[in-house]
């Protein structure tokens, strides 16, 4: 193990380092502390300048507030109505793009398999104008089903790389012994290959969930109105009508940050698992 | 056709797996390019006519100040942003124990990374605030007079930029924890009965171990920094004075915003940062090309 356990070290770098975690933690979450106190700050305290002592008094009708004056319940709608449709979107689509370049060899399944993984790369910029023309053309700008589409065939790049090589990692010799049996390439798909990727699935959903969740850039092109917008973008338009009011913002961006925490903390290991393959031989 | 299909199903099943995939990425990712690509060498307000112009929207953007500044905002943004990769490492080899509750301070130390980048930015624009910012007082305190940070043309690169790396920082530990998990422990405990320790091990026997960690750290992070927008729209728009800008950002403010709808000058803008990070695309694709073809 690197470092040496602490175990095996002095007492006095013992109680050293068991003080440094708090500290460095404090020091670290700063910020977000800041902001999740300020959320529970009465008005009244932001008036008379108590901008970083404790509260005047425990202000939860900030949220209240928030929720009554701001469409932010409908932007945390349209949130879920973008990202849950492209979790299931990608996953169907990766699961079979990497099953194929998995398990088959054909002689463009290289350049198929870099394709997606340069395609993942790109900047956003370049696609900005065409995909806008294109879901105007199909009549979904300024639709949660637009912005969807295009985050599903965008996240497949990724999705696929990662699917890819997880199926690498299974067992082939099922997949053989199948064949031998007689069994389709399709069923083999349905019956073997996808219970064996669950694992794999539930990582993909988590993380996903929360890249949609997070996306700033592309809600801001394919979407203009309350109606339609994700919370990442509504929360920049509330942001501009409530200057100074750092509490009603502030209690908005503990709402908007909220869904995804929540699913990181109950899905920790498979997030994690997600974000690291590959990071490991 | 059955016959057909069953003596040829392992020839087509993989198409037939991939279409679907394929075809939404080739609608919305390949072909884009290209468009892109066509549409700078032409004049359009997004709904009109276009108009061919050639290659005035490159001449025009050979002069641009505003181009220069961003350009300039990019190169601070890549080398300032990969500091994240030492300090997550730093950060994992802290967290690299066992004592009692270190999971939850590992979960709470990634935690900047799993809130969005808009909240991130509203975040860091109150920690730097003029006047009441606890970034303010603090440098008030430390030199009689306060630092606004994002209200000065040469600090609020900067100042994004370390809003940008907290999130950053935290990816990059966790990217490190797991591969710190892997390293080989009988590599470790040889190496320390020959003497080896603190720097002089982490250079020669945990840092070749954490390679494949490195190299995603390393991928992660240059992307990261040349796509950066969102950052840099939600905590100064560009300002003050265009200083803040980077080339995303300027692309999008000269297609899709009130400054005006110039589809084409903005294509150009997307080309030409295309470019610069196909440059770095290239390189990781060639190596992973190579490890996937020495299997």
């Amino acid at each position: 193990m690197f470092p040496r356990p602490i175990e095996q070290t002095t007492r006095t770098s013992q109680v050293l380092y068991k003080l440094a975690l708090p500290l460095a933690l404090l020091l670290w979450l700063l910020p977000l502390l800041g902001v999740a106190l300020t959320s529970f700050r009465p008005g009244s305290d932001i008036a008379q300048g108590n901008y970083f002592g404790m509260p005047s008094y425990f202000a939860y009708e900030n949220y209240l507030d928030v929720f009554r004056n701001s469409p932010i319940g409908r932007y945390i709608f349209n949130s879920f109505k973008v990202t849950i449709p492209v979790v299931i979107g990608v996953v169907a689509l990766s699961t079979m793009t990497g099953f194929a370049l998995g398990i088959y060899k054909f002689r463009s399944n290289l350049l198929v398999f870099f394709l997606f993984v340069a395609g993942n790369f790109v900047p956003f910029q370049i696609l900005m104008v065409p995909v806008r023309d294109l879901t105007y053309n199909m009549g979904l700008i300024n639709t949660t089903t637009g912005l969807a589409l295009f985050h599903i065939a965008f996240q497949t790049g990724f999705c696929t790389l990662f699917m890819r090589n997880f199926i690498r990692s299974m067992p082939f010799e099922l997949i053989e012994a199948a064949r031998v049996e007689g069994v389709s390439e399709i069923r083999i798909f349905w019956y073997i290959v996808i219970p064996l990727m669950r694992p794999a699935i539930a990582a993909l959903s988590v993380l996903i969930f929360t890249f949609i969740w997070n996306d700033y850039f592309w809600a801001t092109v394919l979407t203009t109105s309350a109606s339609t917008q994700p919370v990442t973008a509504g929360l920049n338009s509330l942001n501009g009508q409530w200057i100074a009011a750092w509490h009603l913002v502030s209690a908005g961006s503990i709402i908007a940050a909220l869904p995804p925490v929540l699913m990181f903390f109950a899905m920790q290991k498979h997030f994690i698992a997600g974000l690291t393959l590959g990071a490991v031989k | 056709m059955s016959a057909y299909w069953k003596s040829n199903q392992r020839r087509l099943a993989p198409w037939l797996f991939l279409a679907p995939g394929l075809a939404m990425f080739a609608l919305y990712v390949v072909f884009p390019i290209f468009q892109s690509m066509a549409l700078s060498f032409y004049d359009w307000d997004g709904l009109g006519e276009k108009v061919w112009v050639g290659t005035a929207n490159y001449v025009e953007l050979a002069d641009d100040d505003a181009f220069y500044t961003s350009l300039k905002n990019n190169v601070i943004w890549l080398v300032l942003y990969l500091l994240a990769v030492p300090a997550g490492l730093f950060i994992a080899i802290f967290l690299n124990q066992t004592v009692r509750g270190i999971r939850i301070y590992k979960s709470l130390f990634f935690f900047p990374f799993v809130i969005s980048q808009v909240v991130v930015g509203l975040m860091f624009s109150w920690f730097y605030a003029p006047g009441f910012g606890i970034f303010y007082q603090f440098t008030e305190w430390l030199f009689g007079d306060g630092v606004a940070m994002l209200a000065n043309e040469d600090t609020v690169t900067y100042g994004i930029i370390v809003a940008g790396l907290w999130p950053q920082i935290a990816y990059v530990m966790i990217l490190y924890l797991t591969g710190l998990n892997n390293v080989a422990a009988d590599q470790i405990e040889a190496a320390r009965l020959d003497g080896a320790k603190g720097w002089r091990m982490l250079w020669y026997v945990v840092l070749p171990q954490l390679r494949p960690a490195t190299f995603i750290a390393v991928v992660v992070t240059v992307i990261g920094a040349l796509r950066s927008f969102d950052l840099v729209s939600i905590m100064t728009n560009g300002g003050p004075y265009g200083s803040s800008r980077v080339l995303s950002f300027y692309m999008y403010e000269q297609a899709l915003s009130e400054y005006g709808y110039r589809m084409g000058y903005g294509a150009a803008i997307a080309v030409v940062l295309f470019g610069i990070m196909m440059i770095f695309i290239s390189g990781f694709i060639w190596k992973m090309w190579r490890d996937e073809t020495e299997r």
